[in-house]
Parts: structure tokens; sequence; C-alpha cells
């Protein structure tokens, strides 16, 4: 075993029992890299075009190519990283992105504790989705942000109009998911659930319910993307505060700076809310993630 | 387990003047006329038939899925109206919950009928250990082979004590070498637990190899055609398999069912087709052509 044994030399020492000496560090680095070695790739991969994508911008804004789009105004990253350094240590800047993520927080959880069970409750029982089917569809067509006057009008303050519609552009996706997933439970395992005593209480908890989780899961992705886009028109529109207000005030105040940082911010915050969400659905299916 | 061991035999099935329709556009489709089947106490009863000719359908009734159209179908004198734990069934399409991990699935009828964590865990293990799956219990059936999900399928619905097990082709997506070791599972665990076994195959072999009678069912719309004993000892050996009396038995319920099957696809192939039919049915076992 002499290979083994001078790769040994990186790690910890081997145990000295000949027969089955556990593998070297050396060794259980080179078979990690060997699974891993598609991911790596993508990931060195990834990190090289986002290097160029920064190149790209920089040359672009500092040598204020006019090409069909005007750079002549665009900030470069490294006016944008200047501001971000200022901003950080501004608690202005940090209240916009609470209030914002407080809004997505309210808003979202609303949307996902109302449909949810509205939509497992339709997929079980088909009066409740006669009745309800017809004004869902037709609500879900109009985007959150049509509703931006009708919110305001809605609603006493300002605040609650920006979570209702934040509200709104989530719960869609999260009810018409969780009734696609309820449509396509396999009607076997209702069965086999049935033939084992099951009734029906227990046969919602333990079969119709975790059979639906991924596409629920899909709906909450969906609806947290969507909770966004609401979030930012809305705060736009009628915000005092949060990050979309942050942007659009910078355009008014000629920080051109700040409108890339705020639509950086808003990028990094609906990544990070998304994945987020991916986290829980592996903690909840862990059937799942074993893949 | 052992209260399971111990108890004599159960599980007198029978079905009287049964017959089936299913609603549809063009009207109520037959799928099953003037049935009758009976299984006795701890009998294995299987029942063979060209492909829809209402197995499936007969089978369903008796799990209380479906309602007879006419007739009823009994259960130790009890008529059987919703399926229910004391009819346990394993189906063709391997339905374990996904989202349950080996022993959970088995696990599952236990816990509907209340039976407390630990001691449905101890249950469960125990089970499982007898299927030879006591490494897998912590897996999710998604891991495990066809063969191997299937034995779970069985053990899952063997757990709660039924009085009968319906089996609706368990083992028609395995291939030749799993199939005969979970017919001899199968077997195992019958005699162990002395339960009454409804089988529905389209594997002639496998239905003569498993019972201690067989019922033959006709084309669509489905009756009884033929009931036939099958008086080969036990413990059966493969090797039985290649005894003249294993072969009688079979050719016998060929021919029955070729009669069947060629009624059934009739309408389709004529004299045309029938020669080179033939000429298949010879090298292959009819149950790939059924
Ligand atoms: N839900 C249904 N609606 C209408 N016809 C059906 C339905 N289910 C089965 N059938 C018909 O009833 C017949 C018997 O079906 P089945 O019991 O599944 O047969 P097998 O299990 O013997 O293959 C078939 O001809 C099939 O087409
Ligand atoms: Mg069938």
């Amino acid at each position: 075993m002499p290979a083994t044994a001078a790769l040994a030399q990186a790690g910890p020492a081997p145990a000295a029992i000949p027969p089955a000496p556990p593998p070297s560090f050396g060794t259980l680095a080179l078979r990690w890299y060997r699974l891993n070695q598609g991911r790596l790739r993508a990931t060195a991969i990834g990190i090289i075009s986002l290097i160029a994508f920064l190149l790209v911008w920089h040359l672009l804004t500092t040598y204020r190519v006019v090409f069909f789009v005007r750079f002549t105004n665009v900030p470069s990253p490294l006016a944008v990283y200047a501001s971000f350094v200022k901003a950080i240590h501004d608690p202005k800047f940090l209240m916009h992105i609470l209030l914002s993520c407080r809004r997505i927080f309210i808003g979202f959880s609303l949307a996902a504790v109302v449909g949810v069970p509205l939509g497992l409750i339709m997929g079980r029982f088909k009066l409740v989705h006669e009745i309800i089917f017809p004004v869902a569809e037709v609500l879900r067509l109009i985007p959150a942000i049509a509703w931006v006057p009708m919110a305001i009008m809605l609603w006493p303050t300002n605040e609650q109009s920006i979570v209702f519609i934040t509200f709104l552009g989530s719960f869609f996706p999260i009810l018409v998911n969780t009734l696609h997933g309820m449509s396509l439970v396999d009607p076997v395992l209702v069965r086999a659930a049935q033939c084992l005593g099951a009734r029906e209480r227990s046969i919602f908890r333990e079969v119709y319910f975790p059979a639906s989780l991924p596409h629920i899961f899909t709906g909450l992705t969906v609806g947290m993307g969507v909770a966004w886009v609401s979030l930012i028109a809305a705060e736009m529109i009628s915000g005092q505060y949060g990050i979309g207000y942050f942007t659009w005030e910078a355009y008014s105040l000629v920080q051109y700076a700040d409108i890339a940082l705020g639509m950086i911010a808003i990028g990094v915050l609906g990544l990070g809310s998304s994945l987020l969400i991916r986290g829980a659905g592996h903690l909840v299916m862990p059937w799942r993630s074993t893949r | 387990m052992s209260e399971m061991l111990a108890s004599e035999a159960k599980g007198h099935i029978d079905v009287k003047n049964f017959s089936l329709s299913y609603d549809s556009i063009e009207g109520p489709v037959q799928a099953v006329t003037d049935t009758q089947i009976h299984v006795k106490p701890g009998e294995f009863v299987s029942i063979v038939g060209p492909s829809g000719c209402g197995k499936s359908t007969l089978l369903n009734a008796v799990a209380g899925f479906l309602t007879p159209t006419t007739g009823i179908v009994t259960v130790d004198g009890e008529r059987v109206n919703g399926p229910s734990a004391e009819r346990g069934m394993v189906f063709q399409q391997y339905s374990l919950f996904p989202w349950k991990t080996v022993r959970e699935n088995v696990e599952f009828g236990l816990k509907m009928r209340g039976m407390p964590r630990s001691q449905r865990e101890r249950a469960a293990r125990t089970l499982l250990g007898l299927a030879g799956l006591e490494a897998f219990e912590k897996h999710y059936p998604e891991k495990l082979s066809g063969g191997m999900k299937q034995r779970v399928g069985i053990v899952r619905a063997l757990a709660t004590g039924p009085k009968v097990l319906l089996l609706d082709e368990p083992f028609g997506a395995l291939d030749a070498q799993t199939r005969v070791i979970m017919q001899q599972i199968l077997t195992n665990m019958w005699q162990r637990l002395k339960i009454s076994v409804l089988f529905v195959t389209h594997d002639i072999d496998e239905a003569i190899f498993l019972s201690d009678r067989v019922y033959c069912m006709t084309a669509r719309p489905g009756s009884i055609k033929a009931e036939i004993p099958i008086p080969l000892e036990r413990p059966r050996q493969q090797s039985m398999m290649m005894s003249s009396e294993f072969l009688a038995l079979r050719r016998g319920l060929m021919s029955l069912i070729r009669e069947e099957s060629l009624k059934a696809m009739g309408g389709e192939i004529n004299d045309m087709g029938m020669q080179g039919l033939n000429i298949e049915l010879h090298g292959h076992s009819l149950a790939d052509v059924i």
C-alpha cells in the first residue's frame, strides 16, 4: 500500500492494522473530488461567469458606451460598491430592508396559512371546489399590481395595503399548486390506506397532505417570487419605506449608484428567501432530499 | 405476532350471484356476470383469466372498493360494504407510501388502530425480520428494488392480522427469478398465519404452484368457466413444476384460457391472425400473450 501511505502524510496518521486500513485523508479527498467533480466544475464556471459579468459592466460604464442602450449615467461596479459600504453603516438603509422583509414575511405567511389549507380542502371536497374555483380563477388573472388602487381604498393604512398586495401575489400560486398536487394524488395509495383501516381524517393527514407536499412547495417557491415582485411594485407606487421605495427614491434624488444597489439588494433578498423555502422543503420532505 | 399465529383459521369469503357493471357513456359495461366463488378459511385460491375479464373488478368488490350491481359478498357471514383492515390488499402497482420509511409503512395499519408507538415499532421490526427486511427498515421505498417493495407491501398488509389477504397480480412487474422467490415468501407467510388468500394472476404456473384451488374466468363479461382443485402436496418445491402432475394441470388450464383469450381477441384478429398466434403460443408461456 505505498501509494496510500504516501498520500496519508498529508492527513491524520492512519491506523496500523494491515488488512483493512481506514482510508487516509488523501484517498478521501481524492474520492470526494471525484464524486463532486461535476459540481466543482459548475461552481468554478459560475464564479468565472460572474466575474466576466462584472468586468463587462465595468468596461461598459467606464467607457460610457452608447450603442442603442446608453450607459452614460449607469453607475460602475466600483461606484455601487462604494455606496454599498456607505449603506451598510446607514441605519436608514437597513430599516428599508427590514421593513420589506417584514412585509414579505407577513404577506407570504398569511398566503401560505390560507392558501395551503384552502387548496387541500378544495381538492378533497367537490362542493367547496365548485364554489370557490370560479372566483379564484377570475381573480388570479389580475396582477397584484393592478390591485394597488383598490388596496389603498380597502385598507386604512398604507402598510396594510402593501402587505395585502404581497399576500395577493403569493396567494394564488400557492392555492393553484396545492390544488394541482391534490389532483395528482395516486388513488392506489388512498385505497392502500383504506384497507389498512384509515378513515377520512387519517387519509387526509397521512396520504393527501404528504402526497401534495412537493407541489405545495412548488407553490411556495413561485409564490415567494411573485410576493417580491408585487411588494417592490407596491412600494414603488405607494410606499414610504422599503427597498422598492429606496430604489425609486434613488432615481428621484439622482443617486444613480443607489439604484443599482437597491436592485442588487432586491435580487439577493429574493434569492435568500427562495433558498429558505428550499431548505424548509428538504426538512419537511426527507424522502425526497436523499435523491 | 403470537395472537395472530394462535387465532384459529378464519376468513371465509363467499361471493354469490355476483355481477358488476361500470357506467360509461355508451351505457353500462358488464364487467362480471353471474359469478359464484368462495374461499374456505385458510385456503389459497387463485383467479386466472384473460386480460380484461374482470379479475380486478371481482377482487376490488371483495376488498370493498366496488359495490356489486347484483349479488352479495360476505366474509365470515358479514356483508362487505367498504374497505376494512380485516381484508388486507396488495396491489400490482407498488403502493407503498413514498414519504414513509419501510418500517413506518409496515406500522401504518397498527397506527390507524391506535397502537402506541413503541409497541407498533416492535411489531413492525418483528415482521420485517420475518421477511428478511430488517436491514432496510429506515430506507424510503424509492431506494428499494421491485421485489423488496412488494415484500414490504405484503408485510404491511399482514401487519394488522387480517382474516383474508387479497392480491392483484402482485408479482406481475417482477423478473422471473424474483417472482419465484416472492412466491416462496408468500407461501411461507400464508402457512404461518393460516389466513385465506385470494390471488389474482395471469400466470398459470404461478396459480398452480401457489394454490389449493384455481378459478378460471371467461372473457368479458367475466364469469367462472372452471374451478380446478390443485392436489399437489405441500410443501411445494420449485422442482415440482417439472412433474407430470403439474404439467397435466398446466395443460388443462392452458387450453381453458387459450379458448378465452382467443375469444377476447377474436374481434380483432379473425382467422388470418390465428395461425401465427398458435405458433407463438407453443414456444412461450401463454401468460406473455394474455
Ligand atoms: N372504471 C371503469 N369504467 C368502465 N369500464 C371499466 C372500468 N374498469 C374496468 N372496466 C372494464 O371492465 C373490464 C374488466 O376490468 P378488470 O377487472 O380490470 O379486468 P382484469 O383485471 O381481468 O384485467 C375491462 O374490460 C375493463 O375495460
Ligand atoms: Mg387487473
